[in-house]
C-alpha cells in the first residue's frame, strides 16, 4: 500500500507542486526585500554602530576624560590622554578609537558615567588609507554632532529600559 | 614592657596580644580587615570617623576598634549583624556630604572611600537635602584640593603636627561647618608635605602635577631607590608605558619608615625635562653637532689617549651617580695612569685626604638617630638637607633629646633645640668651645683652635648634655662640609665626640657619597674603600691647577661645584672635556667637547649605598629617552675602546658583584687625624658671605622638576642680609646689589633677613644666577649695584 502511494505521489510530482505552491503564493503577495542602498532596512534605537562623542547643548564636550571606557574596553581599541585643561577642568588630549579592533559590544557606552561615547546608528563607512579605521577625538566629535538628534533620541527612548 | 599577653577572640579566631595595644592593631597583624579612615599606623589615634565599630561581648554599644585597647578574655566579632550596622550607618553618614564625582577624580581607583562603599555602602543614597560645598583651597604648587570630598579624617592634620613638625593644616567650625584648611591661603611648605596625598584617604589632596594624568589602574609598580639624598628612600615608581608617571613611598621601617620627602616624590619630573640630550653631541669649531654612538665614543677615547700623561686626566662624578658608574669611572681612569678621581664636588677643604684611610658615613644606623638622648649639630640645616634624617632627629626630641645647633643662620626648626647662630668664621670657634669645655687637650693639629676658643655657658652646657646624655652625636652637616675649614671641623668635632662618648656622624650630601668612597671613587681610597697606593688631587685642586682632560658624570658646571665660577673656568681651559650627562645645559655646552646621553634614575639598573651603609639596588624601570643609554655601559665601551683591562661586563650586576667581593662595611669608619698642624682658612674680621644649596637645587635632576622649581626650597638666587648689616652697608631692600667675590662678580637682589647673622652675607649656590661666583663660605663685598 505505502509502495503505490509512494508512486502516485512521484509521478504526478505532488511534491514538487507543493513547493511551487509556496513560490506561488509569495509572487503574489506585497514584496519585502529592501533595495540597499537605495532603501535602508530599519534600524534598532539599541544599535550599535560608529562610535561617538557627544556635546553639552552649550558646546562643552561630555567626555570627562575618566577613562572608564578605555578600562572596560574588552578588546583594547580605546586609547586615553589626560590633562587638566586651561580652566582646571578634565579633559582628554587624546581619544582614539582604533575600529579594527573595537568589538562593537557596546560596553564603552555602558561604562561611560556622562553618556559621552556612545555608539550611533551609522553602519555605513569605510577606510581608505592605511590609518584611517583610527578614529580621533575631533573625528568622534564630528560624528556625534552630525547625529546629536538621532543618538538623544535613542537614549532617551532606552533610558526606561536602564 | 613584660612578656606577658592577653588572649582575646575575634570572630572566633584566638589571637595572642600585648595588653593595651589596640584592637585594630592585633586585628591588622592578624590579617582581620576592619574598614578604617582616621587610623594610620604612624599617627596617633583620633577615633574621629567611627568607621571601625564593632562589636565586643558585653559591651552595649559598638566600639572603635582603633581606640579600644585589648583586654584579657575580650570577645570582639567585626562582621556581627550589631558591627555591620554600625558601619554601614556610619558609612551612609560619610556619603552624605561626599561629591559623587569619582569618574573626575584622581583618587578613583585607589580610593579608601571607593572601596570601603562597595563594602558597606547603599546603592542609593536617602539623603535628599543640600549637599555641602567647600571652596578648593590653593596650598602650593605640589598639591591640589578638592576640599568637597574631604571627609573630616584628619590624618593631614595629624601628619602636620606629629610628622612635619609644621601646623600647618587645621580644622575651621564645627559639625557641618567643620572644614580642613590652612587657616589663611598659604602654601605647604613642609619639605615632607607630599606625603599627606598618600595618607588622604580620598581625592581631596592629590598630587599636583600628576593631575589628570593618568588612572590608578594602568599604571605598574616597580620598585626604587630616590636618588637624592644619603638616605636612600626606598620608593615605588608608578609607570605608564615607557614614562614614569608619579613616585610613592615604599615602607621600610630601618629607612625610610612610611614617608619619602617631597624632593623624592616630584623630581621624576625633571626626567621629562625639555633639555634633556637624547643623541651623543660633539664640538667642531665651537658648534654643536649631533653623532652616532661609534664616533662620539671613538672621539672620547681618542682625546682621552691623546693626553697621554695620566697626571692630566681628571675625573669628577656625581655623587649621586649609582656604584656601577662610580666604580667603572675609577676603574677606568685608573686604568688610564690618573688617580685624580673625585666625587665630592661641594666639599669645601681637603686637607685631611692625606691621612685620611677610612669611609666616612651616618656613624650609626638610621634608626638609632631617633633614641638619641643628645645631640651637637654643627653647620647643618637638616632639614633642607636630609629631611628624612631630620625627621628622625626631631623624633628623638620629641622624647626629650636635648638638640643643640651651632650654624651660620638661625634655623626653622620644627622641634625643641637651642640654637647658636655666628658668622661662617665664628662656627669653628663655637664647636671649639664645645670641645674644649667638654675637655678636648689643645695638642696636635688643632692646637692653635682650641686655644683661641672662649668657653662660655653655653658652651659648657652643650658639653655637659653631651657627656651625660646616655646616647650623644656630634652631627656635622652639609655647611660645615662646605666650609673652607671642614679639615678643622672634623678633627675638633672628632675629638669632642670622643671626649663626650659621641658619636659622630657625618651627614653625606650626596645619594652614594658613602657609596663614591667605597667605590674609590675618591683620590685617596682605591675600591672596597682601601687606602690608595697613589693619591690623586681632590676636587679642588684639579680646578685650580687645571688638567688637560677631563671626564665629567652626571654633573653640571657652574651649579654642581663648591665655586661654581672656578669650575667653569678650570673647564673652560681643558682640551678635552667628555661629559656623561642627561641634560644639556648651557654651562656644559661651555665648558664640554664630547656630551654622552647617560640614562638618568629609574632608567637605569644600579646600587646605591645610602649613609648607614646599606646595599640598595634598583632596576631600571623604563627605556632611557632617545639614544641616551645606562652609564656603565658607556664607561664599559670607552674602557673597551681605551684597551684597558677588566672591562667585559655583561650587566650592571656583575660589577657590583665585582666590586662587593672586595668591600666590607668595617672600613665604615668617622674618625679623623692630622700628623701636620692645619692653617685656618677663613679668618674672622672682614664681611663674609655664607650659602647653602636649596633643598630643590642638590643635583641636575631635581633643578629641572618643575613643580618643586616653584616651592620656596627651590631657592632664590638673592643676596639675604640682616637688616642691621644692611643699614651699616647703606642698602635698602628695593634694590640690586652687587657682589664681588675673589674678583667673580653678581648682581642680585637684596632680602632683608634677621636670620642671617650680622657680618654674613648670605647667597646660595646651585642657582643660574649665582653660578657665576665663587664658593659658598668666602670673602665677599657688597656694595650699591
Amino acid at each position: 500500500m505505502k509502495v503505490l502511494s509512494n508512486y502516485f505521489k512521484s509521478l504526478f510530482l505532488l511534491e514538487l507542486f507543493r513547493g511551487l505552491s509556496v513560490t506561488g503564493r509569495y509572487l503574489f503577495k506585497k514584496k519585502f526585500t529592501v533595495m540597499y542602498p537605495e532603501e535602508k532596512a530599519p534600524v534598532s534605537p539599541r544599535f550599535r554602530g560608529l562610535h561617538a562623542l557627544r556635546r553639552y547643548p552649550n558646546g562643552e564636550e561630555r567626555c570627562i576624560a575618566c577613562k572608564l571606557c578605555e578600562a572596560t574596553c574588552p578588546a583594547l581599541a580605546i586609547t586615553i590622554e589626560a590633562e587638566p585643561r586651561d580652566d582646571g577642568s578634565r579633559r582628554t588630549t587624546r581619544y582614539d578609537i582604533d575600529l579594527f579592533k573595537c568589538i562593537y559590544c557596546g560596553y564603552c557606552q555602558e561604562a561611560c558615567p556622562v553618556d559621552a561615547i556612545v555608539e550611533t546608528r551609522v553602519y555605513e563607512y569605510h577606510f581608505e588609507q592605511r590609518g584611517d579605521n583610527v578614529m580621533t577625538k575631533q573625528d568622534l566629535l564630528t560624528v556625534g554632532d552630525k547625529h546629536e538628534a538621532q543618538i538623544a533620541a535613542d537614549i532617551e527612548a532606552q533610558s526606561k529600559y536602564r | 614592657m613584660t612578656d606577658t599577653t592577653v588572649t582575646i577572640e575575634v570572630n572566633g579566631r584566638e589571637l595572642q596580644a600585648k595588653p593595651g595595644t589596640m584592637l585594630i592593631e592585633v586585628t591588622d597583624a592578624a590579617g582581620i580587615r576592619i574598614p578604617r579612615f582616621c587610623y594610620h599606623k604612624k599617627l596617633s589615634i583620633s577615633a574621629n570617623c567611627r568607621m571601625c565599630l564593632v562589636e565586643v561581648e558585653k559591651v552595649p554599644k559598638p566600639l572603635p576598634a582603633c581606640a579600644t585597647p585589648v583586654t584579657d578574655g575580650m570577645k570582639v566579632y567585626t562582621r556581627s549583624p550589631r558591627a555591620l550596622a554600625a558601619q554601614k550607618g556610619t558609612m551612609e553618614f560619610l556619603l552624605i556630604n561626599h561629591p559623587l564625582d569619582c569618574p573626575i577624580c584622581d583618587q578613583g581607583g585607589e580610593c579608601e572611600l571607593q572601596d570601603v562603599a562597595m563594602g558597606y555602602g547603599n546603592d542609593v543614597s536617602r539623603y535628599t537635602e543640600g549637599k555641602r560645598v567647600v571652596a578648593d583651597k590653593n596650598i602650593g604648587p605640589l598639591i591640589s584640593t578638592d576640599m568637597t570630598r574631604c571627609i573630616h579624617c584628619t590624618r593631614c592634620v595629624r601628619f602636620g603636627q606629629e610628622i612635619a613638625g609644621i601646623r600647618e593644616m587645621g580644622a575651621t567650625g564645627r559639625g557641618e561647618h567643620m572644614t580642613i584648611g590652612t587657616y589663611i591661603e598659604k602654601s605647604i611648605d613642609s619639605e615632607l608635605s607630599g606625603n599627606i596625598i598618600d595618607l588622604c584617604p580620598v581625592g581631596a589632596l592629590t598630587s599636583k602635577p600628576f593631575r589628570f594624568s593618568a588612572r590608578a589602574w594602568e599604571l605598574t609598580q616597580v620598585e626604587g631607590i630616590a636618588p637624592h639624598d644619603s638616605v636612600g628612600s626606598n620608593i615605588n615608581l608608578h609607570l605608564r608605558g615607557n614614562k614614569v608617571m608619579r613616585v610613592h613611598p615604599r615602607d621600610n621601617e630601618a629607612i625610610n619608615e612610611s614617608w619619602i620627602s617631597d624632593r623624592d616624590r616630584y623630581s621624576y619630573e625633571g626626567l621629562y625635562a625639555d633639555d634633556r640630550l637624547t643623541t651623543p653631541m660633539i664640538k667642531k669649531d665651537g658648534e654643536w653637532h649631533e653623532a652616532g654612538w661609534e664616533m662620539a665614543l671613538e672621539m672620547a677615547a681618542a682625546g682621552l689617549q691623546e693626553i697621554g700623561d695620566g697626571d692630566q686626566i681628571a675625573a669628577l662624578l656625581s655623587p649621586s651617580a649609582t656604584l656601577e658608574e662610580l666604580y667603572l669611572a675609577q676603574k677606568l681612569m685608573r686604568g688610564l695612569g690618573s688617580n685624580h678621581i673625585d666625587s665630592r664636588l661641594r666639599q669645601g677643604d681637603f686637607r685631611l685626604d692625606e691621612t685620611a684611610s677610612t669611609v666616612s658615613w651616618l656613624g650609626m644606623k638610621i634608626s638609632q638617630i631617633e633614641s638619641l638622648n643628645a645631640a651637637l649639630v654643627v653647620g647643618g640645616n637638616l632639614r633642607k638637607e636630609q629631611p628624612m634624617l631630620a625627621h628622625r632627629l626631631r623624633k628623638a626630641a620629641l622624647t626629650g633629646a636635648d638638640l643643640h645647633y651651632i650654624n651660620p643662620l638661625l634655623l626653622e626648626l620644627n622641634h625643641e633645640a637651642s640654637q647658636t647662630v655666628c658668622t661662617p668664621a665664628g662656627l669653628l670657634d663655637q664647636l671649639a668651645a664645645v670641645a674644649k669645655s667638654a675637655g678636648v687637650a689643645a695638642k696636635g693639629a688643632i692646637e692653635e683652635v682650641i686655644k683661641s676658643a672662649k668657653t662660655d655657658e653655653s658652651s659648657s652646657t652643650t658639653a655637659d648634655v653631651l657627656k651625660q646624655a646616655e646616647s650623644a652625636a656630634v652631627i656635622l652637616g652639609g655647611l660645615a662640609q662646605s666650609h673652607p675649614d671642614y679639615a678643622l671641623f672634623c678633627l675638633v668635632a672628632s675629638a669632642l665626640a670622643e671626649a663626650t662618648g659621641s658619636n659622630l656622624m657625618v651627614m653625606p650630601t650626596g645619594a652614594n657619597s658613602t657609596g663614591a668612597q667605597m667605590a674609590g671613587a675618591v683620590p685617596y681610597l682605591e675600591a672596597g674603600g682601601k687606602p690608595a697606593q697613589a693619591k690623586g688631587l681632590d676636587v679642588l685642586k684639579l680646578l685650580k691647577m687645571p688638567r688637560k682632560g677631563y671626564l665629567l658624570m652626571g654633573i653640571e658646571p657652574g651649579l654642581d661645584f663648591w665655586s661654581g665660577a672656578l669650575s667653569m673656568s678650570a673647564l673652560q681651559s681643558a682640551d678635552i672635556v667628555v661629559a656623561l650627562t642627561a641634560y644639556r645645559s648651557p654651562e656644559l655646552e661651555a665648558c664640554a667637547d664630547i656630551l654622552l646621553p647617560m640614562a638618568m634614575f629609574a632608567e637605569t639598573s644600579g646600587t646605591f649605598i645610602n649613609a648607614q651603609g646599606d646595599w640598595q639596588q634598583s632596576r631600571g624601570a623604563v627605556r632611557p629617552q632617545g639614544e641616551s643609554r645606562p652609564g656603565w655601559k658607556i664607561l664599559r665601551v670607552l674602557g673597551n675602546l681605551l684597551d684597558l683591562e677588566g672591562f667585559d661586563y655583561t650587566d650592571s650586576v656583575q660589577i657590583s658583584e665585582e666590586l662587593s667581593a672586595v668591600c666590607s662595611n668595617d672600613v665604615l669608619d668617622n674618625r679623623f687625624s692630622s700628623s701636620t698642624p692645619i692653617e685656618r682658612q677663613l679668618k674672622t674680621d672682614s664681611l663674609q658671605r655664607g650659602g647653602d644649596t636649596p633643598l630643590h637645587a642638590i643635583d641636575p635632576l631635581v633643578r629641572r622638576a618643575s613643580a618643586l622649581q616653584q616651592t620656596q626650597d627651590a631657592g632664590s638666587a638673592v643676596i639675604r642680609l640682616h637688616p642691621t648689616e644692611a643699614q651699616r652697608l647703606g642698602l635698602t631692600s628695593e634694590e640690586m646689589a652687587s657682589v664681588k667675590q675673589n674678583g667673580y662678580q653678581a648682581n642680585l637682589p637684596l632680602e632683608l633677613d634677621e636670620s642671617i647673622p650680622e657680618g654674613c652675607v648670605w647667597i646660595s649656590t646651585g642657582l643660574a644666577a649665582t653660578a657665576t661666583l665663587g664658593q659658598p663660605f668666602g670673602e665677599v663685598t657688597v656694595e650699591k649695584a
